[in-house]
């Protein structure tokens, strides 16, 4: 369960974790706890996937190049091929949505000429077209997503 | 926006994850062969450069009791795309809000949200209170519940 340490760490951790040598001790400090009960609670977190990691997150599109990938595929054929985008080590998120267009990925490649090959590929192994939806426009207010831990 | 093998390397070691130990940058400065400072220095110029958006813990919205999340779908006409991005994406529901291009006839949504709620009732909730915000500026809108997470790496780049 969330303690409410857990709860606070996770709402104010999202973004400027402390770029100091001693991070978890600097949050220790903020939070009048001790560096062992961050760490401690930092591992929890963890180690139940409430948080599937302390990292840093990437600009889309200024490393490499991505593109969000749809297709449509009939249920029946929908696991087969959903196994065959999976296998590309360039495809990043695979999601089966309800939809006409039911299979979605990311795929991301270090340029344009990578990235048109692999969707070739998909799409000539799996005998389906892909429908290619690169980001234009990002409208990034938030930083980060506000926890409701009301209920 | 050049970044070089170093900032690269650093990227990868700290996109996987920053260690629980109390110095973890040091852990990634001796992996690297490379100074703390030199990390935390270079981690400081991307984010400064907008190549790192943020470094903190990531959340698994799932896990956490947020186990619906609604891919909602608009068409808006070209012209007032960025100002509707800009205030779909300012709410707080809103984990991303990205301008795309349409596939006419199939595809005719040009602007997704991703909305995150504990509920389905709350998803289609959410996705009033954006159509409300819309207005006669929506043009149409779809939504795309996700039904099973096939796979799912964080992004990992090259050296």
């Amino acid at each position: 369960m969330l303690t409410p340490m857990h709860k606070q760490l996770l709402n104010d951790y999202q973004q400027d974790f402390p770029l100091s040598p001693t991070p978890y001790k600097d949050i220790a400090l903020s939070l009048g706890i001790t560096e062992d009960e961050v760490l401690l609670a930092f591992n929890e977190l963890a180690n139940e996937q409430f948080i599937s990691r302390i990292g840093s997150i990437i600009v889309p599109n200024h490393i490499g190049v991505s593109t969000l990938v749809a297709m449509a595929i009939p249920n029946e054929q929908l696991q087969i091929v959903a196994d065959i985008v999976s296998h590309y080590p360039e495809v990043n998120h695979n999601y089966e949505r309800e939809n006409r267009f039911n299979l979605w990925f990311v795929l991301i490649a270090k340029d344009d000429e990578d990235l048109q090959s692999v969707i070739e590929a998909i799409e000539i192994e799996s005998g389906f077209k892909a429908m290619q939806l690169p980001l234009l426009e990002d409208y990034f207010i938030n930083l980060g997503f506000e926890m409701d831990f009301d209920d | 926006m050049n970044i070089d093998k170093i900032d690269r390397q650093i990227i990868s070691a700290t996109q996987a994850g920053l260690p629980l130990t109390p110095q973890p940058y040091q852990t990634i400065a001796d992996e690297l062969g490379i100074s703390a400072e030199t990390v935390m220095q270079r981690l400081s110029d991307m984010q400064e450069q907008g190549i790192i958006r943020r470094i903190g813990a990531v959340p698994n919205h799932y896990r956490l009791g947020y186990k619906f999340n609604g891919m909602t779908v608009w068409n808006i006409a070209d012209e007032y795309v960025d100002e509707i991005g800009e205030r779909v994406g300012q709410l707080d529901f809103v984990s991303h809000c990205y301008h795309r291009p349409r596939h006419l006839p199939e595809w005719p949504y040009n602007l997704f949200a991703m909305v995150h709620s504990k509920t389905e009732t709350g998803v289609k909730q959410q996705q009033q209170i954006i159509a409300e915000l819309l207005g006669e500026f929506n043009l149409g809108h779809d939504v795309l519940y996700s039904i099973a997470i096939l796979k799912k790496t964080g992004l990992r780049i090259g050296n």
